[in-house]
């Protein structure tokens, strides 16, 4: 009779934990993830595995390793290596994939302190740290096992730098041309996106904001409608809007301070794509936006309701 | 009207009110009653009785001594068996009365309609009843009338939201105790002249209270209904001012300080009724459901009536205990055996099976800012268990009152929606305690 629990207030929990909101977000990449099989083939189901799985092993052996509690069971490195594997084209060679995996979860997130605590996105920084040691096979992407172009030029790199082709608008939404294996399917990205809105995992207002401000500013500086949508559809920008630039722990926490985020990752991805030397900046964007992050949030704080000044008096 | 709203967060949390359209039922007098000394917040009241004194049903047994005080009056009719410590839910011991019932249930003789012609006698007899804000709070009504004699006040902000799961007390003294709240707010009508509105929130989850509340109040130009969201917590102080009167009240202050008294639509038709026959609060209904409860139902029961009994006779239980509360499951505490009893400010049992009860292991914080889109007051709860641990401790409490924590009113909010289930709240009263143990500390030094 007097075995009765205590606890502090509330008694009640929503009872939606990390996992499921990770679960969800694996959810919502799973159009993006078939289509890039779709599109460039076996070599990406593998490439998508072997991210996967080694993000997953380095967590548990880090964990292991280190005596720590063991999180794999949150799923967010699955989550990361899956992101990562989406964020690459398929012309890189597998162990690329195992070594950004293991760069991802082990030096990016576990020695930071494991989930919520990493200061930029794993995949991300480990897409960049890809990108700059091993610029040939990681930069571009080969193109789509339909399409009749041989060569690997993303759209974003024909309009910088002039050359073949561009692929029809139609074929940028649907994902049959160049890029990572992830990024091309704008169609598949905004069925992720809005399954994740209607899950509530995200907010709109990160990658309205960002797609936004990139479409705006392209418009402006290129004063033509249809490449303004090319910037829109290519360079990995949904992707990284949707499902990178809304990582939790990388982001501000207030509202105000995401919508900043989201503003400065639009601009910064304009100015690399139009004056910096690569064709495609939103990986470098959002990598500079998470080092801002802690500092948006404390000016974007709110002030609280009925609050008051301390301190200065 | 403003234009620009002040978006406050807010919580869909689970209404569950089951008990809505059950009229209470009146429990019969228990065996005993324990009635502890401080059932308000305040100075405890001071015993006026002794060990065998015989007494009956609403003779006071006890002074509220102080301004912040209330009285106590006995429940049942019987003897005095003893005067003793127990332990109350929050783990602190405090001195209470149990009253062993002689089963007849005789009202004191002393009872009488109370003579009131002005302000002061009407809150003077307020004072006398022993009431305090049956909406939990516990803060004497009477100290609260008591600012009406400065003739600041220019609002009556009603509350009857009642915003927390299951409990319904509220809802069925809006359906069944209609006459009352008139009552209530004629008295106040004559007594307060310099008040020129009188506004009812009341959750849109109840539009049967709504509607009976409208009709009542008919062709009253002072008296304003104002449906609210039916989200968590429009029952709070802070949040039903704003949206009933768009008026803020900031940090350390009073709803009087802008000009508002609130107060919980129970308590204003309590006052109705006590103008009426002169029965201070002995009895209160309180709402018993949780998911282990057999028969979810409205009691009116004696105060001082313990948690075990109100159980029993409200149809027991159908599957085990786990945890059983004082309160809604979103405020409401846990309490460690069923002697425990119901005081004036419990509106409810939860009672909750095992499987809801089980201690949900904290991971890491994600940093996904369900907290700061929830938290009513716009807080940010993850800031404190950062400044928590900063040393030393002069740092620690300038950095804590600048994150704002002492508009903190424990809604629960922040920990309902955490997906790591951190302790967010309880992280909260922690940072407010060494805030004002900080302050009374220093102060003391200073004399």
């Amino acid at each position: 009779m007097d075995k009765l629990i205590i606890s502090t207030s509330p008694h009640f929990l929503r009872k939606v934990p990390t996992s499921s909101i990770m679960r969800d977000v694996i959810i919502a990449l799973i159009p993006a993830s078939v289509a890039a099989v779709v599109f460039f083939g076996f070599k990406a189901l593998i490439m998508i595995a072997v991210s996967v799985g080694c993000a997953v092993a380095s967590e548990f052996f880090f964990n292991m390793i280190c005596k720590k509690k063991q999180t794999v069971g949150d799923l967010s490195a699955i989550v990361t290596g899956l992101l990562l594997a989406l964020n690459l084209p398929s012309s890189v060679s597998v162990w690329q994939c195992v070594v950004g995996s293991v760069f991802a979860i082990v030096i990016v997130k576990c020695v930071f302190g494991g989930i919520g605590c990493n200061f930029a996105n794993p995949a991300i920084t480990a897409r960049v740290f890809l990108l700059i040691a091993f610029s040939t096979s990681v930069a571009g992407g080969a193109a789509t096992s339909f399409a009749e172009l041989t060569t690997g030029a993303t759209p974003l790199e024909v309009i910088k730098n002039g050359g073949s082709e561009l692929p029809s608008l139609l074929d940028m939404f649907l994902g049959n041309r160049g890029g990572a294996i992830g990024e091309t399917c704008a169609l598949a990205l905004l069925i992720g996106f809005a399954y994740l809105l209607i899950r509530r995992v995200i907010n709109w207002h990160t990658p309205v904001i960002f797609v936004g401000t990139v479409f705006l500013l392209s418009l402006a500086i290129q004063q033509n409608l249809t490449l303004a949508t090319y910037e829109v559809l290519g360079g990995g920008l949904l992707l990284g809007a949707i499902f990178m630039a809304t990582d939790y722990s990388t982001t501000p926490i207030n509202k105000v301070g995401k919508m900043v985020f989201a503003l400065g990752c639009g601009i910064i991805t304009v100015l690399i794509r139009f004056f910096g030397s690569y064709p495609e900046g939103v990986s470098f964007a959002i990598l500079f936006m998470n080092i801002l992050s802690p500092f948006i949030e404390k000016l974007c704080a709110r002030r609280p309701f009925g609050g008051i000044k301390h301190g200065k008096k | 009207m403003l234009i620009f709203k002040k978006m406050l967060g807010n919580t869909h949390v689970p209404h569950r009110k089951n008990t809505a359209h059950m009229p209470p039922v009146r429990m019969s007098a228990p065996k005993e009653v324990l009635l502890p000394l401080s059932q308000h917040i305040g100075a405890p009241a001071e015993l006026i009785v002794k060990v065998g004194d015989s007494v009956k049903i609403g003779q006071k047994i006890a002074e509220g001594v102080g301004y912040v005080s209330s009285p106590i009056h006995a429940s049942v009719s019987g003897k005095v068996k003893a005067i003793e410590d127990y332990l109350r839910a929050d783990g602190r011991k405090a001195p209470a009365i149990r009253i062993e019932s002689d089963g007849k249930n005789e009202l004191y003789e002393g009872l009488c309609k109370p003579n009131v012609t002005d302000l002061q006698s009407f809150i003077a007899a307020v004072r006398e009843s022993g009431l305090v804000g049956l909406g939990g709070a516990g803060f004497p009504t009477a100290v609260k009338l008591d600012s009406l004699t400065k003739g600041t006040i220019d609002t009556v902000v009603i509350n009857g939201a009642e915003c927390e799961p299951y409990i319904t007390g509220d809802t069925r003294t809006m359906l069944d105790e209609t006459e009352w709240i008139y009552r209530g707010i004629a008295l106040l009508e004559t007594y307060c002249e310099g008040i020129s509105e009188y506004v009812f929130g009341i959750e849109k989850n109840k539009p049967e209270c709504i509607e009976r509340m409208k009709e009542i109040f008919d062709g009253n130009p002072k008296v304003r209904i104002t449906p609210l969201p039916p989200k968590y917590p429009q029952g709070a102080e802070k949040i039903i001012v704003y949206n009933t009167t768009r008026r803020v009240i900031p940090e350390g202050k009073l709803p009087a300080d802008v000009g508002v008294l609130v107060i919980n639509v129970t308590s204003l038709a309590f006052i109705g009724r006590y103008m009426e026959n002169g029965i201070p609060l002995v009895k209160r209904c309180i709402t018993l459901d949780g998911s282990a409860v057999a028969e979810p139902k409205n009691i009116i029961v004696p105060i001082g009536t313990s948690v075990g009994e109100i159980i029993d006779f409200g149809g027991g239980l159908k599957e085990e205990l786990g945890k059983v509360l004082l309160g809604g499951p979103m405020m409401g505490s846990a309490i460690s055996s069923l002697s425990e009893p119901i005081i004036k400010t419990t509106g409810a049992i939860t009672a909750m099976k095992i499987k809801n009860s089980i201690y949900r292991e904290e991971t890491a914080c994600i940093h996904c800012g369900r907290c700061v889109e929830a938290c009513p007051v716009g807080l940010n709860p993850t800031s404190y268990t950062k400044a928590l641990s900063i040393e030393p401790v002069e740092e620690r409490v300038a950095t804590l009152e600048k994150t704002g924590v002492m508009l903190c009113m424990e809604c629960g909010c922040c920990s309902f929606v955490c997906p790591a289930y951190r302790p967010l709240v309880q992280n909260n009263r922690l940072a407010k305690g060494e805030v004002r143990s900080y302050k009374a500390h220093s102060s003391m030094l200073k004399q």
